[in-house]
């Protein structure tokens, strides 16, 4: 490899030569024939050039980045390449990852005092020197290290890996355990390991080809484990192999291999005296050694070497692009060297063109190298956002090196409009209950029904509790809702009431989820959420302010593994607590279905033609939607690849041998939960790419160690590596994909490529016929990928690692703060989108196709609109039949359900067989239904068109746009209608029928009409309740105990009344109910007055109501229960032995008033006599005292005995019994 | 009328083994003029609830129940005896008080701290046990004492008649004054919206429609209330304190939440200002109608 290199510094070949040979491996002819002889006998290294190179300059750079943040990866097969060649100085024992580390040798010229520094500075026990294996793994990331203070268990709950308490002197490259002073502790999540190009153990035979064992990327997360051998616990752990115990053998190897360059050598003198100790540089200000173009080294060789680089980058040859040019941005801001004793800034020109002497020799050497990179990569660097762009742009070292380069960063900042936020999102909204799915007729049982509305309810409760609490430090979500929400998913008994559930928790997942910067709620098939219509500028303003209070996110470097960020956490912890395989399997049948048909969706292509002012309104309700697609779709992914694969991760490390050929044979029987290869390979075919690739990186970064092993996900994992290196961003042409388009995919797919489950050998092995790339598009000629669907907000939002860039720029600005840039701002949409509905499917051949062409040349917001329409209108039409035929219908059955219970008197007959009846004879009306329909539409969509489409729609376009949707809403109708309008009469129809029956059971008089309150009435009557109160009061009184002071005047009682009469007029706020128990207080009222048993206030000799005041209130009352009361008012009290027996009280006992009363009952028709005289028997039944019962008995026979007699022969009744204390005495 | 937990905690407190009574209610209104009375009376009636709930087991004990029958028997014999003493003694004086019943079982609930209402139902209860021999169904024993007529013994009827109309915290007709309180402060809030011309589904038209959660309120196109976002309203006649708004919270604001989103709760007689704490999450409190709303614009949809 080496040999490559430096034939290529001797110009001996030129740099094109080489990448040609390496991109290409079969073509070469086209180079010169001594180019190719030179290259064509090292064509065996050929594959292990690019890693070379990478771990290269990595190498290279150690020592200017001894406190970089966690430094992008070497490559496989690095070491490899060492050995053979002579030359370069000898690094210790560290073995070859420890190259890109301050030199142990150097640090121990420094050494004894500060090792002892160093140990001070570990914080916390720092025990867990995570090898996991490999030797390479150490002091990059800074997940390795538990940062005990700073670290925190993440949410996430990620797996630790297999760790190895080493010996190691700690690690001084490591920016989390060694922070620069003053930088930004790590954030919530913690720092991500940076998954890194492991090298292949150094073996004699090389087997390169061997299937993969050794990783050297931390696994997924981070929880340190302190003991030594602890194995990954958690069961979505992407488990370490502990493997590779090779690479103690690896580290002799080189060490002395080394130490035989180190002898060859000349020993370099220190250029940089300043540095002495690398340690004081780090805890002590750090004054950052100026760049000086004028004195960069070997300018030529750099100048050659980054050529060579950015070929390999910008031809897609390394796996990931953000990950080379974060190591290039920490070259350029790479703060000073470190001291080596080892490198020779004065090389000799003997050595000039060779590799024995370091490359980077100087911070100039880094920053012209960087700069030398970045000049090749202006394209991508002028997409990236504005934040990054300002710094760029106002970065002195890139105005030192390069004035143009810098002239064009600056014209292409000040014309960025590429503004990227990414605040979290607000607190949670609920998803709302709809009566179509939600209510009792989508449940089994009632049970079911009941038991899904305490659902809900504890499920939101879990949620509010959640966000609450978890973040409080030692809250934990299983000890805290762990056994409530098992408890939950336990009463989830029958199938359906999963599907409610899992159809709850997957929409509140995509509200709340679904994207940092789509804040604003637009969720999918939901209402547009009312707080960004009401209040968007003010809430925009919020969320800007809330943003910039928030500590920037650490996304975990350029490669953090995948993690569930903010309320995500909740849905995962919910689903690993929940731990039911029900729940899992629904959910995962649910997200699969929502994935394919979001993944299907017709999303609006581009028109090239149409680039005028209004496809720019077009285009950005496009973009947006097309967001809000493919958010949703990653969303899901993630979580469908979490619980897909949750049964295969474990702690245990993969399988090898064969164990792992055991399992490989079960698990390819085992049919994936979802379809994802066709899937990929139709949307590589309709060139959908864009659209597809984002969401499947998401699903298979949470795959097992087996996954990739398989053979079916092996072809997705060669197609999306073909796919990759066909993405080469400088070629852009016509109809191919759009700039950012290609960014994004090249962003998640490096990304994905550095995840600790994808074997790193894939990228570098899997010798793809890669300019055979060639899918067979079917697809129109302008796919989705060909659409500028991408812009910076949806780029960064899909891969906030990007932002790692920025940090790095901000970090180098502020010296040491490491806040990001001041002016971060927050995109808020405003508007909502809606989502298009899918094309209706027709079946009618040509006018389908017709129909299509039409739209073809169309702007595509016409066929959205007319789609839209369609379904609108199609949809109102079933309800519109619903609200008039089926309703006059199920009149009809009402009607027809009140004869049959008059002729069949009051049972009724059987339920089950009326129905039968009723529908028998109804639902032959249904076949109307179709036609209505149809006229329906025909009479909705075409208003409904016009209204859509702007005012210039041609005459001839907007009527064949009207027809359509004629059509469209038309099929869509009448399919319904024609599959369904029988079950929905039926099901009404059946509603109606146990509607009327039970309104003839209990309390039909209730139910009966009611007069309401004349129209000029003005509600100013007493309320009820205080009329009950009041008379609550006087029983109260009357019964006692009382105060001797206590009593009411007769005003007072008739004001009541009078009242009582004023609230029975107004029914406004009468119920039922109410009117019930004032019926009942004035019947009490009356037996008190009856037995005179009210106490009267008054002068003191008056305690008792005079006959007169008795008798106009009992009138009263006669007239408010005959006029006033609607509902029945229980007269029969009155006989009652208890109000009876009131009068047993009363001495001398006076009988005339209830007389009176009862006549006045017969008179008013409010009581037949026959019922009084069976009431009146009835009381002789009681017990009473002998005088009372003979005077009962007497009061019984007079009022039988006489006929109803106007008011004169009252009296006459009276005088028969004048030995009773006379009615005519007294009154 | 919005009281501090301080304010509240001081009427609370003079609250602590009041009987339920209507001379209890007087002394209350003199104490704290400043209170509206039906304030006063939802707090009395809350904090008296309270207290039974908490002592309400030590009445129910087949003990406590069988001494309070033994001792309701007793007293009624005695008594009885010395009433009729005392209306003969009426007859001829004129009698100054006349007292229909001699107040037995008012009395013995006043002297165990019970409500008199319930203590009606246990006596009723262990009364009817002794002499139907079968146990009495609960529906036969709310229709007893809906209406005291239908109870066999006369002389009981009586004493629980008065039982249920000194009692001013349970009893039927407590209830059915709660329920037309509420009933009408539903009617007073839908009058409002009319008014304001806020269009909304009412509890009958959304249990119709098979929601399982239905508030007073939703409404079709939702309003902001002193900047929160309103998409349901609910009437509670009577003070928030704060055990009955964490039962509402549980049972069913948050419920509402859960399916309609942010919402509103009137509190027609008040309620502790310091409940008033999950506005920012969607649920505000409000002691009347609120005066400033402020709805969708339509021109700028």
């Amino acid at each position: 490899m080496a040999a490559v290199l430096e034939s290529l510094l001797r110009e001996e070949v030129s740099v094109a030569a080489v990448v040609r040979w390496i991109a290409h491996s079969t073509r070469g002819s086209e180079d010169n024939p001594g180019e190719a002889a030179a290259l064509s006998s090292l064509r065996p290294l050929r594959k292990e050039f690019v890693p070379f190179l990478l771990n290269f300059l990595r190498e290279q750079s150690s020592r200017v980045l001894p406190q970089g943040p966690p430094t992008p990866a070497k490559a496989p097969g690095a070491s490899a390449a060492l050995p053979g060649r002579p030359g370069g100085p000898s690094r210790g024992s560290r073995g070859a990852r420890s190259q890109l580390f301050p030199p142990t040798e150097a640090a121990s010229t420094a050494a004894e005092a500060p090792l002892a520094r160093r140990g001070g500075r570990r914080r916390g026990p720092g025990p867990a020197r995570e090898r996991g294996g490999r030797g390479l793994e150490e002091g990059v990331s800074g997940e390795n290290l538990p940062g005990a203070g700073g670290r925190r268990l993440r949410g996430s709950g990620s797996p630790s890996r297999p760790s190895l308490t080493l010996s190691d002197p700690p690690n001084l490259s490591n920016l989390e355990e060694f922070p620069p002073v003053g930088s930004v502790p790590p954030g919530p999540a913690g720092t991500k390991p940076s998954r890194r190009i492991n090298p292949t153990p150094v073996s004699e035979e090389r087997s390169l080809s061997k299937p993969k064992t050794c990783f050297t990327s931390p696994p997924i997360s981070c929880v340190p484990s302190s003991q030594p051998s602890a194995l990954d616990t958690s069961p979505w752990g992407l488990g370490l192999p502990p493997g590779c115990r090779s690479l103690q053998e690896e580290r002799e190897m080189l060490r002395k291999e080394r130490s035989k360059q180190l002898q060859q050598s000349p020993t370099p003198t220190c250029p940089t005296p300043e540095l002495g100790s690398p340690l004081p540089s780090r805890a002590g200000s750090l004054t950052d050694e100026p760049a000086d173009p004028a004195r960069v080294s070997s300018r030529q060789r750099l100048e050659l070497v980054a050529l060579v680089y950015s070929s390999c980058i910008a031809e897609n040859l390394v796996p990931n692009l953000f990950l080379e040019l974060f190591f290039v941005f920490q070259l350029l801001t790479a703060r000073r060297m470190v001291t080596a004793k080892d490198s020779d800034p004065e090389l000799s020109p003997g050595v000039l063109d060779s590799l024995e002497s370091p490359l980077f020799q100087s911070i100039h050497d880094c920053v012209f190298f960087a700069v030398q990179v970045l000049e090749c990569h202006f394209q991508v660097l002028s997409n990236l956002d504005k934040g990054t762009l300002k710094l760029l742009a106002e970065n002195e070292r890139l105005l030192c090196f390069s004035p143009a380069l810098q002239g064009r960063l600056r014209a292409a900042y000040e014309g960025s409009v590429a503004k990227v936020s990414l605040a979290m999102p607000p607190s949670a909204q609920a998803v709302s209950f709809q009566p179509e799915t939600d209510n009792r007729a989508n449940f089994s049982s009632d049970r079911a029904f009941h038991t899904f509305k305490k659902q809900r309810d504890v499920f939101y409760e879990v949620l509010r509790e959640w966000e609450d609490h978890h973040e409080e430090p030692g809250w934990d979500f299983e000890k805290g809702l762990g056994s409530r929400i098992r408890a939950m998913m336990g009463q989830l008994s029958a199938a359906c009431s999963h599907s409610h559930f899992v159809r709850l928790f997957q929409k509140q997942l995509l509200q709340m989820c679904q994207s940092p910067g789509g804040a604003g709620g637009t969720v999918l098939g939901e209402a547009p959420d009312v707080l960004s219509m009401l209040g968007a500028d003010k809430l925009g303003r919020l969320w800007r302010l809330q943003e910039r209070l928030m500590a920037p996110q650490s996304s975990g470097g350029p490669c953090p593994p995948p993690t569930f960020p903010g309320c995500q956490g909740f849905f995962r912890d919910f689903i690993l607590s929940a731990s039911s395989f029900q729940f899992n399997q629904h959910l995962m049948d649910s997200l699969s279905l929502k994935i394919r048909e979001l993944n299907g969706l017709a999303l609006p292509q581009h028109e090239p033609s149409d680039e005028d002012g209004e496809s720019d309104v077009d285009w950005q309700g496009e973009r947006r939607q097309f967001a809000v697609v493919l958010l949703s779709l990653r969303l899901l992914a993630k979580f469908l690849g979490f619980v897909a694969f949750l049964p295969y991760r474990g702690p245990e490390p993969p399988p090898t041998g064969e164990l792992q050929d055991s399992i490989l044979a079960l698990r390819s029987q085992v049919p994936p939960v979802l379809d994802v290869r066709t899937l990929l390979q139709r949307g590589l075919q309709a060139r959908r790419a864009v659209l597809t690739v984002p969401w499947l990186v998401e699903f298979l970064s949470f795959a097992d160690h087996v996954v990739p092993l398989l053979d079916y996900y092996r072809d997705i994992f060669i197609l999306l590596l073909r796919l990759h290196r066909s993405l080469v961003l400088s070629q852009e042409s016509e109809g191919k994909m759009c700039f950012l388009n290609k960014l994004l995919l090249l962003a998640v797919l490096g990304w994905l490529f550095q995840i600790p489950t994808v074997p790193e050998d894939l990228f570098f092995l899997e010798e793809g016929p890669s300019d055979a790339f060639e899918v067979d598009t079917v697809a129109p000629e302008h796919g989705l990928d060909a659409a500028p669907v991408v812009d910076q907000q949806l780029l960064y939002t899909c891969c906030p690692y990007i932002g790692e860039l920025r940090k790095l720029l901000a970090l180098w600005v502020s010296g040491s703060s490491g806040r990001s840039g001041g002016f971060m701002r927050k995109i808020t949409p405003t508007t909502t989108t809606g989502l298009g509905a899918q094309p209706s499917q027709t079946s009618q051949g040509l006018q389908a196709r017709l129909a299509q062409a039409f739209f073809h040349n169309q702007p595509p917001s016409l066929r959205r609109t007319v789609e839209f329409v369609a379904e609108r209108i199609g949809s109102n039409c079933v309800k519109h039949i619903k609200a008039t035929l089926v309703a006059d219908l199920v009149r009809q059955a009402e009607s027809l359900l009140q004869e049959q219970l008059v002729t069949q008197g009051e049972e009724g007959g059987d339920p089950a067989q009326l129905l039968e009846i009723l529908c028998s004879q109804l639902c032959p009306h249904g076949a109307q239904a179709l036609a209505l329909g149809r006229e329906f539409c025909q009479r909705k969509s075409p208003g409904a068109v016009q209204a859509l489409l702007p005012e210039e729609t041609p005459a001839a376009v907007l009527s064949s746009a009207e027809n359509i949707a004629v059509g469209l809403a038309t099929e869509k109708a009448c399919a319904w209608l024609s599959a369904n309008i029988t079950a929905l009469i039926r099901r009404e129809v059946k509603a109606a029928v146990s509607r009327t029956l039970r309104a003839q059971g209990p309390e039909p008089a209730a139910r009966g009409e009611r007069r309401g309150c004349s129209r000029a009435c003005e509600h100013h009557a007493p309320l009820p309740s205080h009329l009950i109160s009041e008379i609550k009061d006087v029983l109260s009184l009357a019964v006692g105990p009382r105060d001797p002071d206590e009593g009411v005047s007769p005003e007072h009682l008739e004001q009541l009344l009078g009242q009582l009469g004023q609230t029975l007029r107004c029914r406004q706020f009468l119920c039922p109910p109410a009117e019930q128990h004032l019926a009942k207080c004035s019947v009490e009222l009356a037996s008190l007055l009856v037995a005179d048993q009210i106490p009267i206030l008054g002068p003191p000799a008056q305690y008792r109501l005079e006959r007169g005041q008795a008798r106009r209130l009992l009138h009263m009352l006669l007239s408010l229960w005959k006029e006033d009361f609607q509902g029945p008012v229980p007269l029969q009290l009155l006989l009652s032995p208890r109000n009876v027996g009131l009068l047993a009280d009363t001495r001398p006992r006076e009988w005339d008033l209830l007389l009176f009363l009862l006549r006045e009952l017969v008179e008013k028709g409010l009581m037949g006599r026959m019922e009084i005289e069976a009431c009146l028997g009835s009381l002789h039944q009681a017990q009473w005292p002998g005088d009372f019962a003979e005077e009962l008995a007497t009061l019984s026979n007079l009022f039988l005995a006489e006929p109803p007699l106007p008011e004169p022969q009252l009296r006459a009744c009276e005088l028969v019994q004048p030995n009773r204390g006379t009615v005519l005495a007294q009154s | 009328m919005i009281l501090t937990k301080a304010q509240y905690e001081e009427i609370a407190q003079c609250l602590v083994s009041v009987p339920p009574t209507r001379q209890s209610l007087r002394k209350l209104k003199q104490r704290f003029p400043s209170q509206s009375q039906a304030t006063l009376l939802s707090i009395f009636s809350q904090e008296y609830q309270k207290h039974i709930k908490r002592t309400h087991a030590k009445h129910h004990t087949s003990e406590a129940i069988e001494s309070y029958y033994q001792r309701k028997t007793e007293y009624l014999k005695g008594k009885c005896a010395f009433l009729e003493i005392r209306r003969s003694a009426n007859r001829y004086l004129n009698g100054v008080v006349k007292n229909g019943a001699a107040p037995v079982l008012l009395d013995l609930a006043n002297e165990v701290d019970y409500a008199p209402s319930l203590m009606a139902r246990l006596i009723l209860e262990r009364f009817l046990q002794e002499h139907e021999e079968t146990a009495p169904s609960k529906s036969v024993i709310n229709s007893m004492l809906r209406d005291p007529s239908q109870i066999p013994d006369g002389v009981l009827a009586n004493q629980v008649y008065q039982c249920i109309v000194n009692d001013c915290c349970y009893g039927p007709l407590v209830d059915c004054i709660k329920h037309a309180i509420g009933h009408e402060h539903e009617v007073l809030l839908r009058d409002l919206l009319l008014e304001k011309n806020l269009s909304f589904l009412d509890e009958d038209q959304l249990r119709a429609k098979g929601y399982d959660k239905t508030p007073d309120f939703i409404l079709q196109v939702p309003v902001a209330v002193e900047g929160h976002i309103i998409h349901w309203i609910e009437s509670k006649a009577s003070f928030g304190d704060e055990c009955s708004h964490h039962a509402y919270l549980h049972d069913q604001f948050w419920s509402y939440w859960n399916r309609f989103g942010p919402g509103l709760v009137i509190y027609w007689y008040g309620f502790i200002q310091e409940l008033d704490c999950n506005r920012e999450r969607g649920i505000l409190l409000k002691a009347c109608f609120p005066t400033n709303i402020v709805t969708l614009c339509h021109s700028l949809a």
